[in-house]
C-alpha cells in the first residue's frame, strides 16, 4: 500500500465499505522546545516551536486536555508551574501568564532583558527568576493577579542560558557561556563562579553553553553543556565532583526526580541517559552519581525533559512526547510499563461534509479544503478500484493576524467554513460546489473567538463554545446570521468545552468540558435537557445516535458510556458492558478514541476510530469475554471457520490502516479513511546530527 | 582393561594451558594454569615452566591461590578431589576427596575453610545441570581428607568458571546461566535474580557470557553474547535495580576482569583486542590490539602489576602495563592437523601444523614449543572465506638433515597450487633452512610423501604419491663437497593409471611398496623395477607399514573393508589376514612392534602386536572416543626397563595419539608414573597444623616443648634430635619463608650442642621415633616396583646431604643402610 502516491485517492473495495484511502493531509507537528511537570496537579504543560502550548494529564492516560494555539511571534524557550499557574518566557523577551480557562495568553509582561532563555520559580512560589540574553537574572515577585519586577541580581558578562533555585530558595546557580554562577539571592551577589571547560580538539576555541542546571538540596549543582558533559559540582565550595561524558554533541536538558535520586539528560543524538544517586556498597551512605541507563527513542535533538516519580517524558526536535516508566518504579508487564509515544494531536483536526464529499484540513496557519475522488468500479474486498476522478484540493484559506487556527469547521452541506482564533472568529460562505468562498461579514456580536466549533446536521446552525462552558447557537441564514441564544450549564463551570455534537434531527446539543462534564441541551427550547452523571476520566469522543437519540461518550481511559437522552439514564447496553467490563486487551491501548460515528444503515454499530485501528461495535454480537483473545478482523479471518465463530465478537477491530487521524461515513455509504504515516513526518524532518556508526 | 590395568591414557605435554583461567601469584613470579591432567607453574619473567603439579588423576579444571595463605594454591579435578599445593616448591599438601566430579572452584577470603566448586547436579535428565557448592574443607592432619560437608548454594548454574564471581570481600556471589543473573548475600542468606530478553528490538543477543564484580563498590559487569557489557548496580533490590550498558566488542565478550584496585575493568573476546575501561569514565578505553588470536581468558595479579591473557591458539601473554612482556604458547591443534605428527630425529621434537603456514617443533620431553618454521613465508591475512596456502605434508628423513613439506593452495576457480620444499639442517642457525623449491611437483594433490629410511645410503631418497596417478622419486645429492646440494626428479612410477595411496620404504631402503588403490606394488629403489604386485581386492588399501628388525620380510596393510593383512615378502603371498576396522597402523621405529588404532563402536581400541606372532603384545579397548587419525612413536631418551609383558613395548618409545577433540594423550605405565612421582618433591608431615615447612618448623618446636612439660620430664632440655630435624628443615626450606634470623638462632644453636649426661638414654626413644619416619618412607619404596630403585638411593642421598658436621647417630645409621641398600640392588642385578 505504501507505494501508492501520496497525494492521491485510493477508493478499496472492503467487504462492507467502498473506502476513500486518503495520503495527501500534510499535517506536520511542531518540535517541542520546553516542558514542565507539576507533581501538584500532574500536568504536563508543553511548548512547541510554533508557539503552541498543550497540558497533558498524566492522571488521566496522559490525555492532552488543552491546546494553546500559537502565535507568530512568539517563541517559548521555557516553561513554569507557579501553583496551578503557568508562565513561559521566550525569546522574543516577554514573560506570558497563560489563561487555561480560555485557552489564551493572560497577560504578557517584557523583562527589558533581551531574549530570556530560561525561568525558574522558588520553591515557595514567590518569586520567579528568569535569565536573559543581556547577562542579569531579573527577579519578579507572583502577585495574585500579575506579576512585579523586583529587581535584577549582579549583572554578568555574557547571557544567561539556565537556571536553578535551591530548593531553600536562598541561593541560584545560573548557567552561562564557559561558567556556572552561583548567586545568593536574597543580596543578589554572585558567591561563586564555576569555569565549565571546554571540548577538546577543534572545540576548544568554541565556548561551551551550559545548556541546563540542576541545584540539589544537598548543595549539588549539576549541569549539562554543548561539550557533551554531564558535571556534578559541589555548591557550597564551588568545586568539581564529577564528570560524564556522554556524548560528542550538546547535552540539552536534564531533568532531576522529584525525591533527587535519579536525574535524566537528553542529548542531541536523540538519547535520554540516567544517573542514579546510588551508594557504592550496600551497607554505606555515602552515595555517587552514577551512570545507568541509555534510552533511545528519538531521532533528533531532545530539547525538553520531564522526571516524574514514574517515568521519564523526553521530547524534542522530532515533535513527538515519549513517557517512558522506569520499570523499577512500575509494575511490570502492566498498562503503566509500557511506553507511550504522542505523536498526533488527541483530537480531530479533519472535518468531513458527509453531504457533500468535502475535507476540511485544519493546519495552525491555513485551512485546505478538498472533494473526495470518485470511483464506479466494483472490486473484491481488498482490493483497489479503478479512481474515476482524482481528488481536487479546492480551496487553501490563509488565516488573518499572527495567531494560529484553533478551531475549525465545516457544515454538512459544504456551503459554511468557520473558523476561530483566539482573537478573531471567521465565518465564510462556500458556494459553485465549494470553490468560491465569500466572507460572512456581518456577524452577531455574540460570537466570540470559540474554542470548538461544530453546525447542525441540517446545516442551518452554528454551535460555537467560548468561555465558562457556554455555547452560542447562530442561525444561518444567506444575507445575516442570527444570533439565537447562549446555552449554559446552570452552575458556574469554567473549563473549557472540547467537545461539541448536535443531533441528527437537530434536537439535542451535547457539549463535554475538561472538568468531565458532559452537558446534553434541548435545541428546541435552547435548555439543558441533561448532565450525564460525571465520570472519572475526560471524555475523548462523542457523538448522539441518530435514530435512537442514545448518546455515546468514549473516556480517556477507554471506558464506553450509552446515555439515553430520552429516559435520562445509561442504556441496558451499556450497563451490561460496565457489568462485565471490557476486555483487558482494549483498556491497555494507548491512544485514545477521537472519533465516534454510527452506520445509518445498522443502527446497532458504533464506529470508533483511534490512531492505530478503527472499530465497528456491534451492540448486538455478545460482548468479548476477558479470557479469550481479543481477536482482529485479519487474524479472525485467518482461524477456520468454526473458530471464527467461536471467537467472533461485538468488537469488529480493523487495523487494516495506521495512524489515522479520521474515519468518516458518507452519506453514500463509503467510508472515509485519513491517513498520516509516521514515515512521512520522518522524512520531513531536518537531517540529525552524524553519529558514527559501527563498521562504517 | 583388568590385565593391563598399569598402563593408562594419560596427557603428558601438548595439553591445553588455555582451558582455565591461570593464576599469577601474590608476588607477580608464577603463574598457575590447569594443563591436562595436572597443574602448570611458569615463571612470569622467564616463561619457563618451574614446577608440573601432578597428582590428579583426570582433567584438571581449576587453580585458586588459597587466600589465606598466598603461597597455597587449591586445584581441582574432573577426579573429584581438590588438591593443595605449595606452588613454590611444587609439593602436593592434601588431598581433599569429594566425590562428584568439579567442574571448577571459587574461594574468597572472607569464607574461611570452605571452597566453593560447581558440580553437575544428580538428575535423570539429559540435559546437564550444575550447581554451585560449597565444600567446608575438614581440618585434619592427613594427606587424603574426606570432605563430606557439601551444601548447596546456588542450583543451575553454568559449567564456565567465568560465569560466577564473589563480590566485594565474598560478601555476596554472582552467577551468571542463560539469560538470568543470580546474586546471593552470604550474610543474609538472600538470593535476587534478575532476567533478560532473548534479543532486544535491535536484534543484540543477551545471553550471558562472563561475569566480573568489582573489589571495591557493589557493582557487577556481565558481558554478553552481542558485545555488550552492562555493569549492574543496586542489585540488592528486587525491583530497583539499575545497570547502565557499555558496547565496543563487535562479537561475544568471552572474559571480564577487574583490576584488583577497581579501577579498570578489563574485557576481550574473539576481536583478539584487549579493552581497558576505565571504571569512573568508561567513556575512556585502551586497547592492545593484535594478540594473535582469541581471548578465553581474562586474569590480574594481585598487586595489579600484570595481567594475562589466554588465547584460543593454546597461548597465555603476560601484559605489564599495556605491553605484552612474555608469550607462554603450548601445542597449537587447531581444527586439524593436516601434516600427520611427524617426530623431528634430530630434536625429538613433535612436529606438526601451528601457526598457519607454520610448523611448530614442540618438545615433548619439556613440554615447550621449540620454535615455529615459517613454511609459507607469506603473510596471513584474516578473513572468513579466504584460501591461503596450507601446509599439508611434512617428512624427514633418518639422520634429520632434511625435511620435505608440501603446501598446496585451493581456490574456487583457480587451478591447484603446489609447492614442494625441502629444507636442510643448518647446524649454525641450528633450524632448517629452505634449500629447493619445486614448484608444481604434480598435476594433483599428493597424497603420501615418505623419505628412505635408510642412514647407510649415500643419498636421501623421497618418494610422493600423487592423485595425477603417478609417483615421483627425488634424489637429494650433494655435487660438490661445497656446493649446496641439489635436487632431482629420480624416477616417475605409474601403475596401470591407479591412483597411488600410500607409499612406505623397507627399513633397510632396499624395498619400497606403494599401494595403487587395491594394488601392493613393491618396487626396487635402486634399479627402479617393479617386483612384486601384491592384492586383496576388493577394496583399496587405507595404510602401508614395513615391519621391522626380526620381522622386516612383512609388509602390512589395511583396506577399507576393514581388513587387516600381513604379506610375507619373501613369498610374495598373504601369510595371515583378519577382519577389524583399523583406522590408522603404525610402526614403531625402533622395534618390531606394530600399533593400530581401531574404531569399533563409537570408540578407539589399540592392538599392539609383531607380524610374527598370532598373539596381540598389548591390547587396550576404548582408549578414547571418536576415531584416532593421528598418531606417532616418539622415540624414549631415555630406555625405559619394564619387565611386564604388556607395557614392554613402551620402553623404547612413547605412543602418542590426538583425540578427536584434539587433545594429544599418551600411554603411561604405572612404574613411570611412580617414578615421576617420586622425582616430583612430597611432603611428609604428620602433626595437623602443619601447613608449609615454616609452620612444620614452628609446629614441631612446639609441639616438642609442650610434650616436655605434659610429660613432667626436664623441661629446660632442648630436644636433641628434633633439633637436627630443624636444621635440616632450615637449610631445605627456603629463605623467603623462614621466621626472622634472631628467632632461629638460639634454636640452631641448641640443636648443634651436644648434650651431656643422660643424653645416651634420652636420644634412644627419640631415635626409634626417627627410624619408624624413616621405616615408614621404606615401606612406601617397598611397594614401588623395581624401575625407581635407583631413585630411592638418591632420596637416601638427599636426606643424607644436608647432615650438620657432627653427624647424629640416626643419621649414621642412614648411611649405613644406604651402603646396605646400594649392594643389595647389586647383589639383585648379579642375579639376573
Amino acid at each position: 500500500n505504501l507505494n501508492v502516491p501520496k497525494a492521491r485517492n485510493r477508493k478499496i473495495q472492503m467487504g462492507e465499505f467502498k473506502v476513500h484511502r486518503i495520503r495527501f493531509f500534510d499535517y506536520m507537528p511542531s518540535a517541542i522546545r520546553a516542558m514542565a511537570f507539576s507533581t501538584r496537579t500532574e500536568r504536563l504543560a508543553l511548548a512547541r516551536a510554533d508557539g503552541a502550548l498543550e497540558i497533558f494529564n498524566f492522571s488521566d492516560n496522559y490525555f492532552q486536555e488543552k491546546v494553546l494555539p500559537g502565535h507568530d511571534g512568539r517563541a517559548v524557550e521555557a516553561l513554569c508551574w507557579v501553583g496551578p499557574r503557568l508562565f513561559s518566557a521566550g525569546l522574543n523577551g516577554e514573560i506570558t501568564e497563560y489563561d487555561l480557562e480560555n485557552l489564551r495568553p493572560r497577560y504578557t509582561v517584557d523583562a527589558y532583558g533581551g531574549p530570556i532563555w530560561t525561568i525558574g520559580v522558588n520553591s515557595q512560589g514567590t518569586l520567579l527568576a528568569v535569565g536573559c540574553e543581556d547577562g542579569t537574572v531579573k527577579m519578579f515577585e507572583v502577585l495574585k493577579e500579575r506579576i512585579q519586577f523586583q529587581r535584577n541580581l549582579d549583572r554578568q558578562r555574557g547571557r544567561i542560558i539556565s537556571l536553578s533555585w535551591h530548593p531553600s530558595g536562598t541561593l541560584i546557580a545560573a548557567g552561562m557561556m564557559d561558567m556556572i554562577r552561583i548567586f545568593d539571592a536574597e543580596t543578589g551577589r554572585a558567591t561563586h563562579r564555576l569555569v565549565v571547560d571546554r571540548g577538546a580538539g577543534a572545540s576548544k576555541s568554541k565556548e561551551v553553553v551550559v545548556w541546563s542546571i540542576a541545584f540539589l538540596s544537598d548543595y549539588t549543582i549539576i549541569s549539562s553543556d554543548s561539550a557533551g558533559k554531564v558535571q556534578i559540582w559541589d555548591g557550597l565550595n564551588g568545586t568539581l565532583i564529577r564528570t560524564h561524558l556522554i556524548t560528542k554533541w550538546d547535552v540539552l536538558a536534564l531533568s532531576v526526580s522529584q525525591d533527587e535520586s535519579s536525574l535524566v539528560a537528553g542529548t542531541s543524538e536523540g538519547t535520554v541517559v540516567q544517573f542514579q544517586f546510588l551508594s557504592s556498597t550496600v551497607d554505606r551512605l555515602d552515595k555517587d552519581w552514577v551512570r545507568t541507563r541509555t534510552f533511545k527513542n528519538h531521532s533528533h535533538d531532545v530539547r525538553a525533559l520531564a522526571h516524574t516519580e514514574t517515568a521519564v517524558v523526553s521530547g524534542g526536535m522530532d515533535t513527538q512526547l515519549v513517557v517512558r516508566p522506569l520499570l523499577d518504579k512500575v509494575e511490570k508487564n502492566t498498562r503503566e510499563s509500557a511506553i507511550r509515544k504522542v505523536s498526533f494531536p488527541h483530537r480531530s483536526l479533519v472535518c468531513c461534509a458527509k453531504k457533500a464529499g468535502v475535507l476540511l484540513f485544519q493546519f495552525p496557519d491555513h485551512l485546505e479544503l478538498w472533494r473526495l475522488g470518485e470511483s464506479d468500479g466494483y472490486g473484491k474486498p481488498g482490493g483497489s478500484l479503478p479512481v474515476k476522478r482524482g481528488p481536487e484540493k479546492l480551496i487553501q484559506l490563509k488565516r488573518k493576524g499572527e495567531d494560529h487556527i484553533c478551531c475549525s469547521a465545516l457544515s454538512p452541506c459544504g456551503g459554511w467554513l468557520a473558523y476561530s482564533t483566539v482573537t478573531s472568529f471567521r465565518l465564510y460562505r462556500l458556494l459553485n460546489g465549494s470553490i468560491s468562498i465569500c466572507k460572512v461579514s456581518k456577524l452577531p456580536k455574540d460570537l466570540r473567538p470559540a474554542h470548538q466549533l461544530c453546525f447542525s446536521t441540517d446545516s442551518s446552525k452554528l454551535f460555537a463554545s467560548s468561555s465558562n462552558s457556554s455555547v452560542v447557537v447562530v442561525a444561518l441564514n444567506e444575507p445575516e446570521c442570527k444570533y439565537l441564544g447562549t446555552l449554559k450549564a446552570k452552575y458556574g463551570c469554567r473549563q473549557p468545552v472540547h467537545l461539541l455534537s448536535a443531533s441528527e434531527n437537530g434536537k439535542w446539543l451535547a457539549t463535554a468540558n475538561t472538568d468531565c462534564e458532559v452537558h446534553v441541551y434541548n435545541l428546541d427550547k435552547l435548555k439543558l435537557h441533561c448532565t450525564v452523571p460525571v465520570y472519572g476520566s475526560c471524555p475523548t469522543a462523542m457523538a448522539i445516535h441518530p435514530t435512537t437519540s442514545n448518546l455515546v461518550v468514549v473516556h480517556a481511559d477507554q471506558q464506553i458510556f450509552e446515555y439515553s437522552l430520552v429516559k435520562k439514564e445509561y442504556t441496558e447496553w451499556s450497563r451490561r458492558l460496565q457489568k462485565q467490563g471490557l476486555h483487558s486487551l482494549w483498556l491497555e491501548r494507548d491512544t485514545p478514541i477521537t472519533h465516534v460515528t454510527f452506520n445509518p444503515k445498522n443502527p446497532a454499530h458504533i464506529i470508533v476510530q483511534d490512531l492505530f485501528m478503527f472499530c465497528i461495535i456491534d451492540k448486538s454480537l455478545p460482548l468479548p469475554e476477558a479470557k479469550n483473545v481479543l481477536y482482529n478482523q485479519m487474524t479472525l479471518r485467518s482461524l477456520p471457520e468454526p473458530d471464527r465463530v467461536l471467537h467472533s465478537h461485538g468488537f469488529k477491530i480493523c487495523k487494516d490502516f495506521q495512524h489515522l487521524l479520521c474515519v468518516s461515513l458518507l452519506e453514500d455509504h463509503s467510508l472515509v479513511v485519513v491517513e498520516r504515516p509516521l514515515l512521512d513526518i520522518v522524512s520531513q524532518l531536518p537531517a540529525p546530527v552524524r553519529q558514527k556508526k559501527f563498521a562504517t | 582393561m583388568v590385565e593391563h590395568g598399569d598402563i593408562r591414557v594419560v596427557r603428558r605435554g601438548g595439553s591445553k594451558i588455555n582451558f582455565r583461567q591461570p593464576v599469577i601469584t601474590n608476588d607477580s613470579r608464577l603463574l598457575l594454569c590447569a594443563s591436562g591432567h595436572s597443574v602448570k607453574v611458569f615463571s612470569t619473567s622467564t616463561e619457563e615452566c618451574v614446577h608440573e603439579l601432578r597428582g590428579h588423576t583426570d582433567l584438571v579444571t581449576g587453580v585458586v591461590v588459597k587466600p589465606s595463605n598466598h603461597l597455597q594454591a587449591y586445584s581441582c579435578s574432573l577426579d573429584g578431589t581438590i588438591r593443595l599445593w605449595d606452588f613454590t616448591d611444587g609439593i602436593l599438601i592434601k588431598t581433599y576427596d569429594i566425590g562428584y566430579s568439579i567442574y571448577s572452584i571459587h574461594t574468597s577470603a572472607f569464607h574461611k575453610g570452605v571452597v566453593f566448586t560447581v558440580t553437575s547436579t544428580i538428575s535423570d535428565k539429559k540435559s546437564e545441570s550444575f550447581q554451585l557448592v560449597a565444600v567446608h574443607l575438614p581440618q585434619s592432619g592427613d594427606q587424603l581428607v574426606k570432605a563430606p560437608e557439601l551444601s548447596a548454594v546456588i542450583s543451575d548454574v553454568s559449567s564456565n568458571p567465568g560465569a560466577i564471581v564473589f563480590g566485594r570481600g565474598g560478601e555476596y556471589i554472582a552467577s551468571a546461566n542463560g539469560l538470568h543473573l543470580e546474586v546471593f548475600f552470604f550474610k543474609k542468606q538472600k538470593t535476587y535474580r534478575f532476567f533478560l530478553k532473548k534479543d532486544t528490538k535491535t536484534g543484540g543477543k543477551n545471553t550471558f557470557m562472563c561475569v566480573a564484580a568489582h573489589p571495591k563498590d557493589d557493582c557487577i559487569a556481565t558481558g554478553h553474547e552481542d558485545g555488550k557489557i552492562r555493569l549492574w548496580r543496586n542489585f540488592n533490590h528486587q525491583k530497583e535495580y539499575t545497570y547502565s550498558t557499555l558496547h565496543w566488542h563487535s562479537n561475544a565478550v568471552s572474559s571480564m576482569c577487574f583490576t584488583p584496585e577497581g579501577t579498570n575493568l578489563l574485557s576481550g573476546g574473539v576481536e583478539s583486542v584487549l579493552v581497558q575501561w576505565r571504571y569512573n569514565d568508561v567513556s575512556q578505553r585502551d586497547f592492545l590490539p593484535r594478540l594473535g588470536a582469541a581471548i578465553t581468558h581474562i586474569a590480574v595479579s594481585p598487586d595489579g602489576a600484570l595481567s594475562c591473557t589466554s588465547h584460543s591458539d593454546n597461548k597465555i601473554t603476560i601484559i605489564q602495563g599495556i605491553k605484552v612482556s612474555a608469550v607462554l604458547q603450548g601445542l597449537v591443534t587447531g581444527e586439524s592437523v593436516e601434516t600427520d605428527l611427524m617426530v623431528d630425529p634430530r630434536s625429538k621434537a613433535l612436529v606438526l601444523n601451528g601457526k598457519p603456514g607454520h610448523l611448530q617443533f614442540y618438545s615433548l620431553k619439556r613440554d615447550k614449543l621449540l620454535y615455529n618454521l615459517d613454511i609459507v613465508q607469506q603473510e596471513y591475512i584474516h578473513e572468513l572465506g579466504l584460501q591461503q596456502f596450507k601446509v599439508v605434508k611434512v617428512a624427514f628423513d633418518a639422520s634429520g638433515n632434511w625435511m620435505a613439506t608440501v603446501e598446496e593452495r585451493k581456490q574456487k576457480d583457480a587451478e591447484q597450487e603446489l609447492n614442494l620444499k625441502l629444507w636442510a639442517f643448518d647446524e649454525q642457525t641450528q633450524s632448517f633452512v629452505l634449500n629447493t623449491t619445486v614448484a608444481d611437483p604434480h598435476e594433483s594433490r599428493i597424497t603420501a610423501m615418505c623419505f628412505c629410511q635408510a642412514a647407510a645410503s649415500q643419498t636421501t631418497m623421497l618418494i610422493s604419491a600423487s592423485e595425477d596417478g603417478h609417483f615421483k622419486a627425488w634424489q637429494l645429492r650433494r655435487l660438490a663437497p661445497d656446493d649446496g646440494p641439489s635436487c632431482l626428479c629420480d624416477f616417475v612410477g605409474a601403475y596401470r593409471g591407479l591412483v597411488p595411496h600410500c607409499c612406505c620404504f623397507s627399513a633397510d631402503g632396499s624395498l619400497l611398496a606403494v599401494s595403487f588403490q587395491e594394488v601392493v606394488t613393491v618396487w626396487s629403489p635402486a634399479s627402479w623395477e617393479l617386483l612384486a604386485t601384491l592384492s586383496q581386492p576388493p577394496k583399496a588399501i587405507r595404510n602401508l607399514c614395513f615391519g621391522r628388525l626380526s620381522c622386516s620380510k612383512y609388509l602390512l596393510g589395511t583396506t577399507d573393508d576393514h581388513l587387516l593383512c600381513c604379506w610375507n615378502l619373501l613369498t610374495c603371498s598373504l601369510e595371515w589376514s583378519t577382519s577389524m576396522d583399523i583406522s590408522l597402523l603404525l610402526g614403531d621405529p625402533l622395534t618390531e612392534n606394530i600399533a593400530a588404532f581401531c574404531c569399533h563402536a563409537g570408540s578407539t581400541d589399540l592392538f599392539v602386536f609383531k607380524p610374527s606372532e598370532p598373539r596381540p603384545v598389548f591390547s587396550l579397548k576404548a582408549v578414547c572416543s571418536g576415531k584416532v587419525t593421528h598418531a606417532v612413536f616418539a622415540p624414549r631418551e631415555e630406555m625405559l626397563e619394564s619387565c611386564e609383558e604388556s607395557s614392554q613395548w613402551l620402553n623404547h618409545s612413547q605412543l602418542y595419539f590426538l583425540t578427536q577433540c584434539m587433545d594429544l594423550m599418551t600411554f603411561t605405565t604405572k612404574a613411570e608414573e611412580e617414578k615421576l612421582m617420586a622425582s616430583s618433591k612430597q611432603l611428609l608431615i604428620d602433626d595437623s597444623v602443619a601447613m608449609t615447612p615454616f609452620y612444620l618448623l614452628l609446629g614441631k618446636h612446639r609441639k616438642g616443648e609442650s610434650g616436655a612439660a605434659a610429660s613432667g620430664e626436664s623441661a629446660g632440655r632442648p630436644p636433641l634430635p628434633q633439633g637436627s630435624g630443624a636444621v635440616k628443615e632450615l637449610l631445605r626450606t627456603p629463605a623467603h619463608v623462614l621466621p626472622s634470623t634472631s628467632f632461629l638462632c638460639s634454636m640452631f644453636v641448641k640443636s648443634l650442642l651436644v648434650s651431656v649426661g643422660d643424653a645416651s638414654e634420652e636420644s634412644k626413644p627419640a631415635e626409634e621415633e626417627m627410624e619408624s619416619e624413616k621405616e615408614e618412607e621404606d615401606s612406601e619404596g617397598d611397594m614401588e616396583s623395581s624401575a625407581s630403585r635407583p631413585e630411592r638411593g638418591s632420596l637416601a642421598r638427599r636426606s643424607a646431604e644436608p647432615a650438620a658436621p657432627p653427624l647424629t647417630k640416626a643419621q649414621l645409621r642412614e648411611l649405613r643402610r644406604v651402603k646396605k641398600l646400594d649392594h643389595s640392588w647389586l647383589t639383585g642385578l648379579l642375579r639376573s
